[in-house]
């Protein structure tokens, strides 16, 4: 989580105030919370933050520091049978489970971390009572609390159970994947149940162009940029050239137009994409029609040849992405100050010119948030991928198949192949890669300012 | 010389013009006739994906009334209440949580605002997915990964995460002037009651277009709700329902019906999204414009 910026301004309630000029109760504070507060007239919050104190000493005692004790090693106890006279049978002992180890251990920290910060506040808050009494200024009570909650504090109130959700779906989860790129937790070498760290060593197996894996992930990787650019670019430009087309002055029915190509958005994305692969398939209905025509005798390869499927997946990807482009473009071009054209066309410019010259140029200066949004939109496009060819064709041996591109080779490496470890790299490699892409573009554009995450 | 020229004019024109009119038909045509194959094969007579001409040979209503009614394998009535269920949650807590966020950012300032808007922003960059198996865990060590549980589980995932999809509605707050804040301030309305009774009632649109789109999100999400249910095809919702209708071992049966459940899901939802079209533009607009 990032952390606000320090203030520059002299703080007078910081931690080290109420430290060194907090009285006794203040002090007494740093041990038993809330005694400050509760001291100085702020007596309700100081038992709620004691009883907070008191549940999270429980938690520690009975769980959290056997939990975060248990982080290093992860476990070390298997599964073991043993014979059981009285019963005449074979008994299984439970072992460790590093992964709920490592869960726990992790939770347990965000939970400590939140009572630091707590311990934090109220130390603070409880020196401000203080100074506040002894200038003889009235402590605000819990009602004027609580109210306050609904009024100057409202973000408090709005935001705390979207932050926690946050916090727990999404923020720990990540953690908790992140930490297990260090670790040896995968179906190799029977690392299911117990696991160890193994330091950067994943890394480096991934990066390494002479292993397995690091052979395929550079192929991965080369494709997944392949066809990012070509996805974005091909959509981008298409896309605008219909829009330019459709917006003309002497096209005819301009909204029906928009309407036909807009329809595909509607249809939930998985529908048309299955509808596709169907109809693509090698006894699907567009060889099968072909093939009635007499036009082709042998089906076409259009999922199942490497080339073939990786044109086939950035053609339908085309028919996925143009409406979208359309639809952002489209207000954007009529508002092209047309003395821009006329000027072009006095010098006696041709359509294509004005097109690269005029046209293409504005629609770079304005959308370009749009252009990185979907450049990272299309290096996630698990959809298209998956859906479509599923990664197909793979060869044997490989987890990666040669149209998987990075977000659908962690799919699989992680939910039906079960190297955890190794799809956790792959996925902190994602996020490297996009994070430059972001940042590096974001900088150099003038909506740094416009946090542009739509997808 | 300049007669002819005068002739030539027009008649390029008209050529170019049909030559247009003759383009987007044919891009139309193939934009359209994928989701038009679709409405056709639901409505088609003979079985199975192998098909040798666009046009059915009989048309029928039976692909419509077996998906309704044949419950014994694929159940799709069941999937369906699932989802609708599933989706009903979702949008509640999303809605709450997406506007909430996107108020408090757009309309009030305060520690840790920034920070937020940064979070959100790296957070987003992250594969969506990476961290599902992370998630299945934790909701497994709570107790949400069996039994009708699995429900509970479907509506956490698709909504705790939605105070990060703030940035549409937050564009809309941003249009509303502040005046209106400041009048009702001195009016003596705490922040409660503006954002319920001042604010609200004047960004309809945006409230409508949230419920809507979180509404939506469960009946195209396939990921997740197939690492949820894994082989639980009791708590299936249609996504799943229908892409298992195209697994080998049912295509040749369920081919048709797959058409039906895809046209029953999306004509719904298409009306939706064109009723939502125009929203969707002025929110990327306004960002666009900055």
């Amino acid at each position: 989580m990032a952390k606000s910026k320090k203030l520059k301004e002299y703080d007078p309630y910081s931690l080290g105030n109420a430290i060194t000029k907090g009285d006794i109760w203040t002090k007494l504070s740093m041990v038993i919370m809330g005694a400050g507060l509760a001291a100085h007239k702020q007596v309700v919050k100081g038992i709620i933050v004691l009883a907070i104190e008191v549940a999270y000493i429980y938690f520690m005692v009975t769980a959290g520091v056997g939990a975060i004790g248990m982080l290093p090693s992860l476990g070390t106890m298997e599964q073991q049978k043993v014979w059981n006279e009285a019963k005449q049978i074979y008994e299984y002992t439970a072992g460790d489970n590093s992964l709920l180890i490592l869960l726990y251990g992790i939770a347990a920290i965000f939970v400590t971390v939140a009572f630091i910060i707590l311990w934090v506040l109220q130390m603070k808050q409880s020196y401000k009572c203080q100074v506040m009494l002894q200038n003889g200024h009235k402590v605000p009570g819990f009602g004027k609390d609580l109210k306050n909650l609904f009024d100057g504090n409202i973000h408090i109130t709005l935001m705390s159970l979207p932050m926690l959700g946050i916090l727990c779906f999404n923020i720990l989860p990540l953690v908790f994947m992140i930490s297990m790129a260090f670790t040896t937790y995968s179906k190799e070498g029977d690392h299911l149940v117990l696991f160890d760290w193994n330091g950067l060593e994943n890394f480096g197996r991934v990066l390494n162009l002479n292993g397995n894996i690091g052979r395929q992930f550079w192929g991965v990787l080369a494709w997944t940029i392949i066809w990012a650019i070509f996805a974005t670019a091909l959509n981008y430009i298409l896309g605008m050239v219909l829009g330019l087309i459709i917006n003309r002055k002497d096209t005819k029915g301009k909204s029906f137009w928009r309407f036909c190509f807009v329809l595909s958005i509607a249809v939930p994305q998985f529908v048309s994409l299955l509808i596709m692969r169907t109809m693509l398939d090698r006894d699907g209905a567009v060889n099968a029609i072909l093939m009635n025509l007499g036009w082709i005798h042998e089906p076409l390869p259009f999922l199942t040849n490497a080339m073939w499927a990786r044109v086939t997946v950035i053609v339908i990807n085309l028919w996925v992405g143009i409406p979208y482009t359309l639809l952002q473009v489209t207000g954007i071009l009529q508002n092209i100050p047309a003395d821009l054209y006329e000027a072009a066309k006095v010098d006696g410019a041709n359509a294509w010119v004005i097109f690269w010259k005029i046209t293409l140029p504005y629609m770079l200066f304005v959308t370009t948030p749009y252009l990185i949004t979907s450049f990272t939109g299309n290096i996630n496009n698990f959809n298209v991928i998956y859906l479509l060819t599923g990664g197909a064709p793979t060869y044997v041996g490989d987890t990666a198949g040669q149209t998987d591109i990075l977000i659908s080779w962690l799919y699989k490496l992680t939910i039906e192949q079960q190297y955890y470890n190794i799809g956790a790299v792959i996925g902190i490699f994602t996020f490297i890669i996009l994070a430059i892409v972001a940042l590096v573009t974001y900088r150099n554009t003038g909506s740094y300012k416009n946090e542009e995450a739509f997808m | 010389m300049e007669k002819a020229n005068v002739n030539k004019k027009p008649f390029r024109k008209v050529f170019g013009n049909l030559l247009v009119h003759v383009l987007l038909a044919v891009l139309a045509f193939i934009w359209v006739l994928p989701i038009a194959w679709i409405f056709i094969t639901s409505f088609r007579g003979e079985k199975g994906n192998y098909i040798t001409s666009f046009f059915p040979k009989s048309y029928t209503l039976d692909n419509y009334v077996k998906l309704f009614t044949d419950r014994s394998i694929l159940n799709f009535p069941q999937m369906f209440l699932n989802t609708l269920i599933i989706a009903i949650f979702t949008c509640l807590i999303s809605t709450f949580f997406v506007l909430s966020v996107a108020y408090c950012l757009s309309r009030l300032r305060f520690r840790l605002r920034r920070a937020y808007m940064n979070m959100a922003m790296i957070l987003g960059l992250f594969p969506g997915f990476m961290s599902m198996v992370a998630v299945y865990y934790i909701l497994k060590s709570i107790g949400l990964s069996e039994g009708p549980m699995i429900r509970v589980a479907l509506v956490l995932v698709y909504s705790a995460c939605s105070g990060l999809g703030f940035q549409i509605a937050k564009g809309f707050f941003d249009t509303i002037p502040k005046s209106i804040d400041e009048a009702a301030k001195i009016d003596g309305a705490t922040q409660w009651v503006t954002f319920t009774k001042i604010i609200m009632p004047l960004s309809k649109p945006i409230v409508v277009y949230t419920i809507l789109t979180s509404f939506i999100g469960p009946w195209v999400d396939f990921i997740f709700a197939k690492v949820l249910c894994r082989t639980n095809a009791q708590y299936y919702t249609v996504a799943i329902g229908l892409w298992s209708m195209l697994q080998k071992e049912y295509i040749q049966q369920w081919y048709n019906c797959f058409a039906a459940g895809a046209v029953v899901v999306s004509v719904p939802i298409a009306i939706i999204f064109l009723f939502l079209q125009r929203y969707y533009v002025d929110g990327m607009g306004g960002a666009v414009k900055g």
